[in-house]
């Protein structure tokens, strides 16, 4: 764990409830994320998905625990952190262009305007964004052309670690479909480490290397993490049809469905709350293969 | 008529307003009686003097044709042209309002930043803007011991509020989504408050300046009735006492006229700092 690029070392955030009592979120929560990986966090609303990824952002902070990045602990927001907010946070008074801009100008200070100009076309351009488009006000765009130029902002950044906060909530189900394949052919093209919350099971298991399932709150865990054990590069329409498909994905809507309020609440007695490794291969080409193939199931 | 857009339309319909309210009032005003008309007696005790009365609009269109035609001339103290009256009080109102804004604007930004400083200043601010300019006066008067330094405290302590007021909530009111965008891009606090917060909250700004400049020149024409000397309120009560009544309802009209342009000037302001969102 003290090897991850990404290490969030007992993080534990607790409110007030505003009755002289504490309500706690989340207790000595750990996970790491390797340099390059995509990975999905799943959990219903409430669990302190948000909260995991404010702190991450530096939005926020933690009432006890560390998160280190490269080894070094993260305090506050910086731009090697690039958030791609739910609401899009695009500023209305610019353009689409201006937007990107902003962001590229303060990551690379020393670039001309050209240069500037240049990077964030290019990053419009790879979520699909061109020609007159690029120099509306997000007033007048679409949903989906908002979430790109959000998401183009955040590229353009090249952070060290992107985090999507259910980037796609507020999107319709075919535009969502379009900016999934935009936004893996945006990152296959780097080594970005992604870490995004999402709602959508078929979503996180299209995107992501590995998926986090979290337990309800409060006093929410990191459970489970799930090796997404199907090559890249995905199609949404040829992925169901790879053996491993479902049988991750009834894994996952058994984790939500029961296994998500049964670990909850569960008091950490002070021990560090590490997710269970889940590695769910049924093709015959398996990593080891006296054992052939099998489904490791996860004691609840 | 009915090939004409809606706007044409009403712009026939204000003509027509205007003509007929005009042949009204001219056709309402008594006729003065002619010389001839009078016995030796009314004659005697002055009733040929034209008598003082509300004029018809041809006159005060003549009037203002007249005062138009050369508005700086400058004939001393008492008779100066219409031009220079009203640059006169364009002067003090927009050095009042320039210096409220100075004021406001920045201070407001830091009530707007800070709840403590907003909860600390606001009795005050409470206290302070329902005062009607004017009661400002005396004190003024007395302690700056300038007639024409006073009027502009007059104006200044008028605008201020309004400013103060929309700049601290426009500032509160900056979503906290785009504050969050600049906190994760690195912005110096500097940075943020000129490329975030500022423009997040102009409309509300701008609004509150568009508000002051109107209270500001409501507040002019009275001041200047109090200080006298020179100015568009100055010039209306001089010619209330000369009873000239012409001239005061032109300068009544003048008086709209700057108004409305004052305004409309900060209407297009406003409309280049709108966004939608």
């Amino acid at each position: 764990m003290g090897s991850s690029f990404l290490s969030v070392e007992r993080l534990t955030q607790r409110y007030s409830d505003g009755k002289g009592g504490e309500f706690t979120v989340f207790e000595n929560a750990s996970f790491g994320i390797n340099k390059g990986e995509f990975v999905c966090i799943l959990g219903h609303s409430g669990c302190g998905k948000s909260t995991i990824m404010n702190i991450l952002a530096g939005l926020a902070e933690p009432t006890a625990g560390v998160v280190k990045m490269d080894g070094i602990a993260v305090s506050g927001p910086s731009l090697d952190r690039g958030v791609v907010f739910q609401n899009y946070s695009l500023l209305p008074w610019l353009s689409a262009l201006k937007n990107v801009t902003f962001g590229v100008a303060a990551r690379f200070p020393d670039w001309t305007k050209s240069q500037v100009i240049e990077h964030s076309t290019e990053f419009l351009a790879k979520v699909g964004l061109t020609g007159d488009a690029i120099h509306r006000k997000p007033s007048q765009l679409s949903g989906g052309m908002r979430q790109r130029v959000s998401i183009a902002r955040a590229f353009a950044n090249e952070p060290k670690l992107l985090l999507l906060d259910e980037p796609f909530g507020a999107l319709d189900a075919l535009t969502r479909g379009t900016i999934q394949d935009e936004l893996t052919k945006v990152w296959s093209g780097t080594d970005q480490t992604v870490f995004m919350i999402t709602h959508d099971i078929d979503e996180a298991i299209l995107l992501a290397d590995r998926i986090l399932l979290m337990t309800n709150g409060p006093l929410a865990r990191v459970a489970e993490s799930v090796e997404i054990t199907i090559p890249r590069p995905r199609d949404r329409t040829a992925i169901v049809e790879h053996p491993n498909y479902y049988a991750i994905r009834n894994h996952l809507v058994q984790f939500l469905g029961n296994r998500s309020a049964k670990l909850a609440g569960r008091d950490t007695a002070g021990e560090t709350q590490s997710p269970e490794t889940v590695r769910i291969e049924t093709t015959e080409a398996a990593d080891d293969p006296d054992e052939g193939p099998h489904l490791r199931a996860v004691q609840a | 008529m009915g090939t004409l857009s809606e706007n044409k339309k009403a712009a026939l319909l204000s003509v027509l307003i205007l003509v007929i309210g005009c042949l009204i009032w001219e056709a309402s005003i008594p006729a003065q009686k002619v010389a001839e008309e009078l016995t030796e007696y009314e004659l005697l005790t002055g009733g040929g003097q034209p008598k003082a009365g509300v004029p018809p609009p041809s006159q005060v269109l003549a009037k203002a044709w007249e005062q138009l035609s050369d508005p700086f001339y400058n004939a001393g103290p008492n008779d100066k042209g219409i031009g220079i009256q009203i640059a006169y009080s364009i002067y003090r109102v927009l050095t009042g309002y320039l210096l409220a804004a100075l004021i406001a604007i920045p201070l407001g930004f830091l009530i707007g930043m800070s709840s403590i400083a907003y909860k600390a200043l606001n009795p005050f601010i409470q206290v302070l803007r329902p005062i009607s300019p004017l009661a400002w006066m005396p004190l003024a008067l007395f302690v700056i011991q300038d007639s024409e330094a006073s009027a502009i405290f007059v104006i200044f302590i008028c605008s201020i509020w309004p400013m103060l007021i929309n700049t601290a909530f426009g500032v509160a009111g900056v979503r906290e989504d785009w504050v969050n965008v600049a906190r994760t891009h690195e912005l110096s606090a500097l940075k943020t408050a000129f490329t975030v917060i500022l423009p997040a909250a102009a409309p509300t700004i701008v609004t509150g300046m568009r508000i002051s400049i109107g209270i500001a020149w409501l507040v002019i024409v009275a001041a200047e009735m109090l200080v006298g000397g020179t100015g568009i309120g100055y010039y209306v009560w001089n010619e209330w006492n000369n009873l000239d009544l012409t001239s005061v309802i032109f300068s009544i009209l003048m008086i709209g006229v700057v108004g409305m342009l004052l305004d409309s000037l900060f209407g297009l302001l406003q409309r280049a700092v709108a966004y939608a969102e």
